[in-house]
C-alpha cells in the first residue's frame, strides 16, 4: 500500500513538474502501474483474483492510451515543431 | 522473512527508479529507466503470487508501450530543451504544491474511510466455486465467465485505438 501511495506520488509529481510532453505521458504510466500493484496485492491479502483480472484490464487502456497519445503528441510535433507544453496553446481562448 | 526483505528490495528499486525517470534531464534514459522499473514491478507481481501478470507487464509493457516510446523519441527530435523557460522555478515551484495537495486528500482519504478487512471467508467460498485451479487458470476463468462482457468491451477499445492511432499518426489522409 505505501509502496504503491509512493509510486502514484512520484508520478503526480511528474505529471505536475515536467514540461516535457513524453515524461508526463511516461509519469501517466507510472500512476497506472502504482494502481495495478494496489490491486495485486490486494488479491493476494485477499486469496481473490477478480483484482487480477481487473489490473489486466488497466493495463489494456493504459497500452490503447498510451498509443493514442502518442500519435496525438506526433500530429502535434508535425505541426508545431514542439514538444513543450507551455507552447501548446492551440485551444486557448 | 525472506519474502519481507525481498519486497523491501524490490520496493526500493521501483522507487529509486521511478524517481529516475521523472528527474533525468535525457528522454531517452528516462525511457529506459522506465523499462527498468516495469521489469521490477514484474518480479514484485511473481513475489505477490500473480505469475501470469507479470509476464503480461513484461510483455505489454517493457516489450510493447516503451519501444513505442523510444519510437516517438527518436521521430521527435529534441534538440531544443523543452526545459528552457524564462522562470524555470515557477511551474515547479506550482506543481510540487499542487502535488503536496494531492497527497494531503490521499491522506485524509486514508484516515476517513478506516477500511475494514474484507472476511476471508467469503473470499475463499468463492475461490472453491472454481473448478480450477492455478494462477492462470483463475484468471482466465474469470475473464471468461463473470467478466466476458467488459473483456469484449476492452477488446473494441483496443481496436479502436489502433485505427485512431493510425489516423492520427498518418501524415495525410
Amino acid at each position: 500500500m505505501m509502496l504503491s501511495a509512493a509510486l502514484f506520488m512520484i508520478g503526480v509529481i511528474g505529471v505536475m513538474v515536467r514540461k516535457n510532453i513524453i515524461i508526463i505521458f511516461m509519469s501517466i504510466e507510472l500512476i497506472l502501474n502504482a494502481v495495478n500493484i494496489n490491486l495485486v496485492a490486494f488479491s493476494n491479502q485477499l486469496h481473490n483474483a477478480i483484482g487480477q483480472v481487473f489490473a489486466v484490464f488497466v493495463i489494456a487502456v493504459a497500452a490503447a492510451e498510451a498509443a493514442v497519445g502518442l500519435g496525438i503528441i506526433l500530429a502535434f510535433y508535425r505541426n508545431k515543431e514542439t514538444v513543450n507544453i507551455d507552447e501548446m496553446n492551440l485551444m486557448k481562448w | 522473512m525472506a519474502q519481507a526483505i525481498a519486497f523491501y528490495v524490490l520496493a526500493a528499486f521501483i522507487l529509486g527508479f521511478a524517481v529516475l525517470v521523472v528527474s533525468t534531464k535525457d528522454t531517452v534514459h528516462s525511457v529506459l529507466f522506465l523499462v527498468l522499473d516495469f521489469l521490477f514491478v514484474a518480479a514484485l507481481y511473481v513475489l505477490l503470487g500473480a505469475p501470469f501478470l507479470a509476464a503480461i507487464q513484461i510483455l505489454v509493457y517493457a516489450g510493447g508501450i516503451v519501444v513505442l516510446y523510444l519510437f516517438v523519441v527518436m521521430l521527435v527530435n529534441l534538440k531544443r530543451a523543452p526545459e528552457a523557460h524564462q522562470d524555470p522555478h515557477r511551474r515547479t515551484k506550482l506543481g510540487f504544491g499542487l502535488s503536496a495537495a494531492v497527497l494531503l486528500e490521499l491522506c485524509a482519504i486514508a484516515v476517513f474511510s478506516n477500511a475494514q478487512p474484507a472476511p476471508a471467508a467469503a473470499a475463499t467460498n468463492a475461490l472453491a466455486a472454481m473448478p480450477v485451479s492455478g494462477n492462470t487458470e483463475q484468471v482466465g476463468w474469470l475473464l471468461y465467465t463473470s467478466y466476458l462482457i467488459p473483456f469484449e468491451i476492452a477488446s473494441m477499445l483496443l481496436l479502436v485505438a489502433m485505427i485512431g492511432a493510425i489516423v492520427l499518426a498518418k501524415r495525410e489522409l
